[in-house]
């Protein structure tokens, strides 16, 4: 590429995390917040999403595009919650619990996501999309219905008063940040939670090293291009059920760590927002659907959380409303992963255009036709 | 002949299934003292709430676009217009088509930039669609709150400014259409002639439109856009018209909605349409790039005959209530089905 990194150029490249910057920015002031709050909510919110958003990193990959079937792995983990309750295991040994009871489930959850999302290859994302709906339709019947009359649930504090079916908010008192508060440091105004961070550093390491084992370089292989992997040997459906399955799990670890910073659950949503928080974070962290990395997951988390913090209180003081700083929230976060795909998909066009004019033998610039 | 084999593989296992559980539905509804004479009015009625949905669905599936998800695009048209005929106060049929009317320019603004949106992002249309839907609910939702409406019947009565969420037509044009030239069989039965007229005077312009010049164009565009551009048609204008008729009639399709339910839904509620909507065109038979008048229809009625069936049946029988479990399985289920078919990705 013979252009310039000119101005024009760099904003193209760059544009939602300038516009997001800028927001923000904008919205510090009005909010009234002091830096202190903000930044403590910052490291707080790192804690609890991070390991969320970095489940979105392998199936980018393996070129199936942002999993937005994760809600899948956050329900996995969900039902492991539940029965850590249900016996009151308290502590992080209920969050093991939690984890390993999720564990199969999520197993088996990501693999039959792989298998639905192989027969739908160039629509990944839609499909996963309503594929969380549908597992959300069995999971409800499954909680509501199943659990306390045919899976054995015992404890009154969590049934419905008629006997079974989970209540609609679970009280995770007996694990509540016991994650957090496993390894709290405090250094002037903050409170670090160490043991969080300790492993989102593990998963972040494991990212590194899977990617260059031979299963991650085929990975990168299928997500190039799936007809060249395929002729080079690459059972391409199998690389791609193992990232999701990974994902899936991943994302099961993650809700329980979100849950156990949260404090309570609502049973029947807490996985509805999963993975638009997740996708939100990890595009406006500069990421694209088919190129993601470790940096875009942490700048995408606080900038993202940066603009979720202060806009409730800008809105208030700008509007008069706090419910309007709730809804610019929403339309931010659908607005931004809407833009980035927008964009993703025009430029991989342009791409192409050029491609074609190349080949046509025309004014194009030779480094164009060969890219 | 086509065997009895390829009819049923053609038709697909899911849709059969669908219909077999509705008619077993139907036949289990006397057993537990439902009312077959009155589910069968519900069904008729709430076919003709959101018929006008479904068949919106068409000109983007015929054009190459792929499932409307961002309908919801129209649907705020259609809130647009139907808030603003109360505004200026117009009753009865002036108000309901006053609506119309007025929502038809949001409808050709909001469809023209969608469509030239959707142009650039060939072959990403349905997800990227999706969140342009979900961004615009949630814009239109600081709108409903910021735009300054004065109606009484419909802001908040203590700050006097920003729109309800729901708010009542009672008083405008309530069941225009359901009642117009409606049939009562006692007090249980009441067949809405008048909404079912209207579904079938735009599903029969539909089908005459898809005959026109235009609507060839249309789907030789969706069919083969290569070919159709060395046919001499503009594939990126073909497109767009369709986006746009597709959300003018999202617009249309709320304000009947509105007419027979008797409220407007603002905020959150457009969310979701967009999904029963399409549910029902796929469980009539439709696929990701093909869709007819009779997808529409049966689909629309098996679709909400299943919605109105499930809870009253069910409940009676199991005594609790599954309809949402149901519902959310079905409408999904077979969008997934339609997805995961084995089509030619248009690009």
């Amino acid at each position: 590429m013979s252009d310039k990194m000119t101005f024009g150029r760099f904003f193209r490249e760059n544009a939602v995390l300038i516009i997001f910057i800028i927001i923000t920015l904008l919205a510090i002031k009005p909010s009234g917040l002091s830096l202190v709050y903000i930044i403590q909510e910052l490291i707080t919110r790192l804690g609890r999403n991070s390991f969320l958003v970095l489940a979105l990193l392998l199936p980018i990959y393996a070129g199936m595009g942002l999993n937005f079937a994760m809600a899948l792995g956050a329900m996995a983990g969900e039902i492991g919650l539940i029965f850590t309750i249900n016996y009151n295991i308290t502590g992080v040994n209920g969050l093991i619990f939690a984890t390993l009871a999720g564990l199969p489930l999520s197993v088996l959850l990501g693999w039959i996501c792989g298998v639905v999302l192989n027969k739908a290859k160039g629509r990944e994302m839609v499909t996963g999309f309503i594929l969380a709906f549908f597992i959300n339709g069995i999971y409800q019947f499954v909680v509501l219905y199943v659990m306390g009359s045919v899976i054995p649930v015992k404890s009154p504090a969590i049934l419905l008063s008629r006997g079974y079916g989970i209540r609609n908010t679970l009280n995770l008192d007996a694990v509540r940040q016991s994650l957090d508060n496993l390894l709290m440091v405090h250094v002037g105004p903050f409170n670090l939670p160490i043991a969080p961070f300790l492993v989102i550093a593990a998963l972040c390491l494991f990212i590194i090293w899977f990617k260059k084992t031979k299963l991650g370089q085929d990975m990168r292989a299928v997500g190039q291009d799936m007809l060249v992997a395929d002729s080079s040997g690459i059972p391409v459906n199998k690389t791609r059920n193992i990232a999701i399955v990974i994902s899936t799990v991943l994302a099961c670890i993650g809700q329980v760590i979100f849950l156990q910073n949260m404090g309570n659950m609502a049973t029947y949503n807490a996985h509805d927002q999963t993975s638009f928080f997740a996708a939100a974070s990890i595009l406006v962290g500069g990421a694209s659907v088919k190129r993601a990395s470790i940096t875009n997951v942490f700048i995408g988390v606080i900038l993202l959380h940066a603009l979720f913090v202060v806009t409730p209180n800008a809105g208030q003081k700008i509007f008069g409303q706090a419910q309007i700083g709730e809804y610019f929230r929403q339309f931010i976060g659908y607005g931004i992963i809407a833009l980035s795909l927008v964009l993703y998909a025009w430029r991989s066009r342009q791409e192409a255009a050029r491609q074609r004019e190349g080949l046509r033998g025309n004014a194009a610039p030779a480094e164009g036709g060969a890219k | 002949m086509r065997s009895f084999k390829q009819i049923v593989t053609d038709f697909g296992w899911p849709r059969i299934i669908i219909f077999i559980f509705l008619v077993l539905l139907f036949f289990a509804a006397p057993l537990v003292q439902v009312s077959v004479l009155a589910s069968f009015s519900d069904v008729f009625n709430r076919f003709g709430q959101n018929a006008v949905f479904v068949l919106a669905l068409v000109p983007m599936i015929q054009s190459g676009c792929g499932l409307n998800f961002g309908l919801s695009l129209g649907i705020l048209a259609g809130l647009l217009g139907a808030t603003l005929s109360i505004q200026f106060g117009l009753h009865g049929a002036a108000g309901f088509f006053g609506a119309m009317v007025l929502c038809a320019p949001f409808s050709v603004l909001f469809g023209g930039l969608y469509g030239k949106l959707l142009n650039k992002v060939k072959g990403e249309e349905m997800t990227i669609a999706m969140y342009v839907g979900f961004a615009s609910v949630f814009f239109m939702s600081i709108m409903w709150l910021l735009l300054p409406y004065t109606a009484p019947d419909m802001v908040w009565g203590f700050a006097g400014k920003g729109l309800r969420t729901t708010i009542s037509v009672e008083n405008y044009w309530l069941h225009l259409l359901n009642n117009f030239l409606s049939i009562r069989i006692g007090d249980q039965f009441m067949f809405p002639t008048g909404e079912i007229l209207f579904v079938g005077a735009a599903a029969f312009f539909m089908w005459l439109f898809m005959r026109t010049k235009t609507g060839t164009a249309m789907t030789a565009v969706g069919s083969n856009p290569d070919y159709a551009r060395a046919g001499g048609i503009s594939v990126d204008k073909m497109r767009t018209i369709s986006v746009i008729i597709s959300t003018f009639l999202g617009a249309v399709g709320i304000i009947v909605y509105e007419q027979s339910f008797g409220f407007i839904q603002l905020y959150g509620a457009p969310m979701a349409m967009p999904f029963t909507a399409i549910a029902a065109i796929l469980i009539g038979g439709a696929s990701v790039n093909k869709a007819s008048m009779v997808n529409v229809l049966v689909g629309t009625f098996l679709f909400q005959g299943l919605l109105t069936m499930t809870p009253s049946v069910i409940n009676s029988a199991l005594k609790s209530d599954m309809s949402e479990v149901v519902r959310i399985v079905v409408s999904n289920g077979i969008i997934i089905y339609a997805l995961t078919r084995k089509t030619k990705v248009t690009k």
